[in-house]
């Protein structure tokens, strides 16, 4: 209904690789990400502050997740910890290298997650399911209580959290107390653009498919050459890279430090992990959908409602907030099991016939 | 260093006994506790391969809804009675509500896999937690302990030349434990629906085609560990207060569960002793080395040293695969 391919002939192979093979597809796609980088002319600096910056970390986030959990078929608890590495990285980095770029510290600290969660990768070759997921929350514990009692990490500073310092790009603080949102939002939707693009390519190439044959059967792809535990390894680190420059920019982009002392806590490692079970298990459209309703939805009732004339106190309104999701969690899991990104292509088969109903 | 770690929390041990003693009982009921939340897990697990996230909260929600009502009630039949109807309300309540999860949740999601079924109960925790709060307030209540004929104070034990503090309470958790994980093994050794239970853990298809209901299993089996919750917040309760904050808690039943391995009632409890007290001594003997707290995580490092060697788990089935 909306579109049709109707007179686009794919005459190469490259072409029907391609990740967008609809002409359709790829403008739609340009117009969202223009919309993207213009939405700071048309909204205040609350909206991007409140709203789009955590938004755009949490989907981040779930990108890496999704492509351990949703592609590799690995359950991790332990999101939330190698985010923290990653941001506690970025911080000493750019302490003690003030003078190089705090964009390539907040890339280069991916590296250190990616580190630490190869290492609590390590028992995942011979675990899996239910049983990793709760291994891995050792190193969600283990490594909250580092943040807190490795003095070391947040530079002995008395509040025992970090201040992000102020580092500029061209001359403009892009963090610290200084950056405006806007300016924050735009670096930020820059980094996930370009992750993303990233992560949609491993996901498709010879990673990908290895990945994914883990994920299926893990023994019968051992059958046909691939190997578990290079495998198996490689996904944990590159999960937790995201992950870790997910962390760095949390902490750098939007919390700015202050009250993150314990914001790496096993409560977020459970959202993230919901964001891509609700948004879609192996999918990256899932991660963004995922971490879209996850987290605007507490947002819309807690200003929508009063907005609209529904009349509801502060501690009122955090109780509906979780009935309200409780049951959207339940209502959607029952609608479609795999996820809003699967719900989204059905809705798009459904147009493209329309109105024929096959 | 290496002395510190591994001659000297020995030599302590050895010469004071006492401590050792009440360390090792402390372990012990905080081993109990772990093991009530775990066997909730666990039934459920069991009979209908459903991860419950939601059993911390369910234990929370049962502790506020028995002194929820208790608050109502006392006023018009007076204390005592009041403290058991309420029990037996609250009991009620826990029916209503697995009989609503059976019907809401669980039967629409029939045949979904694991992970799906596991963020299903996320939803559940969801929804408890704002209907809790939203009922009872966010406050964390005072458990009636009295009231409901527990027994109240400590005793003293002067044995091996020093001074032992056990609380009674905690005696009377680990009769009411053993009472009820007792009662559990009978009624799935020796009745009708016990040996109905086992046969859906078996297989679910298999079941079926005997003419097993799966929905009427579930029902039990949710009410069964809506109970274990009710006792585990009566317990948990009053050492401390009803709040949310239990269930976070309530995570430490998962290394318990991994070391004990998911399918096995009996691992539930030796593995929620083994951490018990392994997390108490450790905390008390080797934590001042590296700066104390370590009790938030030794338990699940143990737990991943287990399943390096056992992936199934202490009791856990053999997990077999077929391609």
């Amino acid at each position: 209904m909306l579109y049709r391919e109707a007179g686009q002939f794919k005459t190469t192979y490259e072409a029907d690789m391609a990740v967008f093979p609809i002409r359709q597809d790829r403008i739609g796609l340009g117009l969202i990400i223009l919309a993207a980088f213009l939405l700071p002319l048309f909204s205040s600096d609350f909206f991007i502050g409140t709203v789009m910056v955590p938004f755009l970390v949490f989907s981040l986030a779930a990108i890496g997740l999704n492509l351990l959990t949703g592609y590799t078929g690995l359950l991790s608890l332990g999101t939330g910890a190698f985010m923290g590495v990653g941001a506690y990285a970025c911080y000493k980095l750019t302490i003690a290298f003030p003078e190089v770029n705090v964009l390539i510290w907040i890339v280069a600290s991916g590296f250190f997650s990616a580190a630490v969660g190869v290492l609590f990768g390590l028992p995942s070759l011979r675990i899996k399911g239910f049983y990793l997921a709760v291994a891995t929350l050792a190193a969600q514990f283990f490594l909250e209580w580092c943040f807190v009692r490795i003095p070391w990490l947040y530079n002995y500073s008395s509040s025992g959290s970090i201040d992000v310092p102020t580092r500029t790009l061209f001359d403009i603080a892009i963090t610290g107390p200084q950056a405006t949102p806007t300016t924050r939002y735009l670096v930020l939707l820059s980094i996930v653009v370009i992750f993303t693009w990233i992560a949609s390519n491993i996901v498709r190439g010879r990673i990908g498919r290895m990945w994914m044959a883990i994920r299926d059967m893990d023994i019968a792809a051992e059958l046909m050459g691939i190997r578990p535990l290079q495998t198996k390894l490689l996904a944990f680190a590159v999960s937790s890279f995201y992950c870790g420059v997910a962390g760095a920019v949390m902490m750098f982009l939007w919390y700015g430090g202050g009250e993150a002392k314990d914001a790496f806590n096993i409560n977020l490692s459970f959202n993230i992990l919901f964001m891509i079970i609700i948004g879609g298990l192996g999918s990256l459209l899932g991660a963004f959908l995922g971490a879209g309703l996850l987290h605007l939805v507490p947002i819309f009732l807690k200003f929508g409602l009063p907005a609209l004339g529904v009349p509801i106190g502060g501690e009122t309104a955090e109780h509906w907030t979780h009935i309200i999701i409780g049951m959207l969690i339940i209502f959607f899991l029952i609608v479609e099991p795999h996820g809003l990104a699967r719900l989204w292509s059905i809705t798009k088969q459904k147009l493209r016939m329309w109105p024929f109903p096959y | 260093m290496l002395y510190n770690i591994f001659i000297d929390p020995f030599v302590q041990m050895a010469q004071m006994p006492d401590l050792l003693v009440q360390t090792l009982w402390e372990g012990l009921v905080a081993g109990v506790l772990y093991a009530l939340i775990a066997l909730g897990f666990v039934l459920i697990f069991k009979a209908s391969g459903v991860f419950n996230f939601a059993q911390g909260i369910m234990v929370v929600f049962a502790g506020l809804t028995l002194v929820g009502l208790y608050e109502k009630l006392s006023p018009s039949t007076g204390q005592g009675l009041g403290a058991f109807l309420a029990l037996v309300l609250t009991i009620g309540v826990m029916f209503v509500l697995a009989w609503t999860i059976e019907r809401v949740v669980l039967r629409p999601l029939v045949n979904q896999p694991d992970i799906i079924l596991f963020m299903a109960t996320f939803g559940i925790t969801f929804f408890l937690i704002g209907f809790g709060e939203s009922i009872f307030g966010g406050s964390p209540k005072k458990m009636i302990t009295e009231q409901l004929l527990l027994p109240t104070g400590a005793i003293d034990l002067n044995i091996l030349g020093g001074r032992v503090i056990i609380q009674k309470l905690d005696i009377a958790a680990a009769v009411i434990a053993g009472l009820m994980v007792a009662g559990l093994a009978l009624f799935f050794q020796y009745t009708r629906i016990g040996r109905a239970l086992r046969a859906v853990a078996d297989s679910h298809k298999a079941a079926l085609s005997v003419g097993i209901s799966l929905n009427q299993i579930w029902v039990i089996v949710w009410f069964t560990a809506g109970i274990v919750a009710l006792v585990t917040g009566i317990m948990w309760g009053a050492r401390s207060d009803v709040s949310f904050g239990l269930s976070v808690i309530a995570l430490k039943a998962l290394p318990v569960l991994i070391l004990g391995g998911f399918t096995s009632v009996p691992g539930a409890i030796v593995g929620g002793l083994i951490i018990g007290i392994g997390e108490k001594m450790g905390e008390f003997y080797w934590g001042p080395l590296v700066g104390g707290g370590i009790e938030s995580w030794l338990a699940y490092i143990i737990a991943l040293a287990f399943l390096l060697f056992r992936p199934q788990g202490l009791f856990g089935d053999k997990i077999i695969e077929r391609i």
